[in-house]
């Protein structure tokens, strides 16, 4: 299974597996990774899992839709390395990913 | 003092459907909820997505989910306080009493509370500097709009608020409209307006900027903003409006006592009561083993936990339970003919 880091804003690195398929999102919620609050439950509503992709990545994920960059006007400091972890779908090319959780996400 | 059998907090559907299940056994009960309109989450965050997993309903939008919620409950006439939070709730005897931050009370044996992930607050600016001119100089709403005639306006933000304020504001005020990214996401129609307003002087546009910094003694002087180069900018103004949409926060429910664990609050699969008599948790705000963050499991918790509050608002009564296919009581209230 794809290996998934994520940097918390404390320092701390936690690193997962998440089954190709899930998001990083649901990666990060199903192992209780702290400072991804995921409200509305990955319907691009809510602003509250936001991460900072490392840059190795930014260029290697799917680009970000619309409504997504939409959403990332309301994050709690958006910078350009920025995206919501419910769009980003875990597959084989994203063993590796990199991902730093904000200071807070409201 | 408003006297209720049962106080429901939150007019999502969960709640909606609580106050559905209240009537229709007789009891009586009316809800609060901060936001200005009925439908809670799915108003606010998905009124044009659809939902594929309502019982028997193969797919609605959650505004077509509210307004038939709505049309559910309109026999019963029920009293619902918008625009209002409910900031306190402390024992009055065998009563709970309730406080709104309007200052109205409420005296009830049974408070629902069927507050999602609890209420939405508009979205802040990240300067923690920014709390002193809040209400002041800083605003994330917009009540009066007179305080801004000829002074200098900053608005933060890309979406139909910042940018209807910028074109608003722009014929009486200095406007700066700061957004951190070059597209916006407002109507068309607004946005070729902010553009031909930004060409002829009217609005001042600085995009790929975020708020950095607020200076100022009692009210607020200056703002600094930072571009995406690093460049940063220093502007003088009088107010920043910042318009980033709402956020939703736990807010007050976290001193009411309650067992919360995670922002949820835990209670038994019964009565769906919290660790307090007489003060119950429906819908995505309360766990339990299994629990499922669905708008069904709401209605299956609401409706439970309706069937408590009887026994608390009618302690000398027995509750019977009735269908309403049959039930002629039932039929009476809801108004419609008995077979």
């Amino acid at each position: 299974m794809p290996k998934i880091t994520f940097n918390t804003h404390d320092n701390k690195t936690h690193t997962i597996e998440v089954q190709n398929g899930l998001t990083v999102m649901e990666g990060a919620v199903q192992n209780d990774i702290p400072g991804i609050d995921a409200d509305c439950g990955g319907g691009m509503a809510c602003a509250t899992c936001h991460v900072y992709v490392d840059e190795d990545w930014v260029a290697k994920l799917p680009q970000k839709d619309d409504g997504e960059e939409d959403m990332l006007d309301m994050a709690f400091e958006p910078k350009k390395n920025s995206r919501l972890s419910c769009q980003i779908i875990v597959s084989d090319e994203l063993d590796g990913l990199v991902v730093n959780i904000p200071s807070k996400q409201s | 003092m408003n006297k209720t059998d049962a106080l429901i907090i939150g007019a999502g559907p969960t709640g909606l459907f609580t106050a559905h299940q209240l009537k229709l056994i007789g009891l009586d009960c009316e809800i609060v909820d901060n936001l200005d309109k009925i439908g809670g989450q799915c108003i606010e965050l998905y009124p044009d997505k659809p939902i594929y997993d309502i019982p028997a309903v193969p797919e609605c939008t959650g505004e077509e989910l509210t307004n038939n919620l709505i049309n559910q409950i309109k026999p019963f006439n029920i009293k619902t306080h918008l625009g209002e939070r409910v900031d306190e709730v402390k024992k009055d005897g065998e009563n709970w009493f309730v406080k709104t931050n309007l200052g109205k009370t409420f005296l009830t044996p049974n408070v629902i509370i069927a507050g999602g992930v609890g209420s939405f607050e508009p979205r802040k600016f990240p300067p923690k500097e920014c709390e002193k001119f809040e209400n002041k100089s800083i605003f994330y709403s917009v009540k009066d709009k007179t305080i801004f005639e000829g002074k200098t306006v900053s608005i933060f933000g890309g979406g139909d608020s910042a940018l209807d304020w910028a074109v608003e504001l722009s014929k009486s005020s200095q406007v700066n409209l700061i957004h951190r990214r070059d597209d916006f996401r407002g109507a068309q129609a607004t946005v070729d307006k902010v553009y031909e307003l930004a060409k002829s002087g009217k609005i001042n546009l600085y995009t790929k900027y975020q708020l950095m910094n607020v200076n100022g003694e009692d009210a607020l002087e200056s703002i600094e903003i930072k571009h995406d180069s690093k460049e940063i900018k220093k502007i003088k103004t009088d107010f920043a409006l910042g318009f980033f949409g709402l956020i939703m926060q736990l807010g007050p429910i976290a001193d009411w006592g309650l067992n919360i664990d995670k922002k949820t609050v835990a209670v038994d699969t019964e009565r769906f009561e919290t660790n307090q008599k007489g003060i119950y948790a429906v819908g995505d705000i309360c766990s339990y083993p299994g629990k499922l963050k669905l708008i069904l499991s709401g209605f299956h918790e609401g409706a439970l936990a309706a069937r408590a509050c009887f026994k608390l608002a009618r302690p000398n009564e027995k509750y019977r339970f009735e269908f309403t296919t049959s039930s002629k009581t039932i039929k009476d209230r809801l108004g419609v003919k008995s077979d």
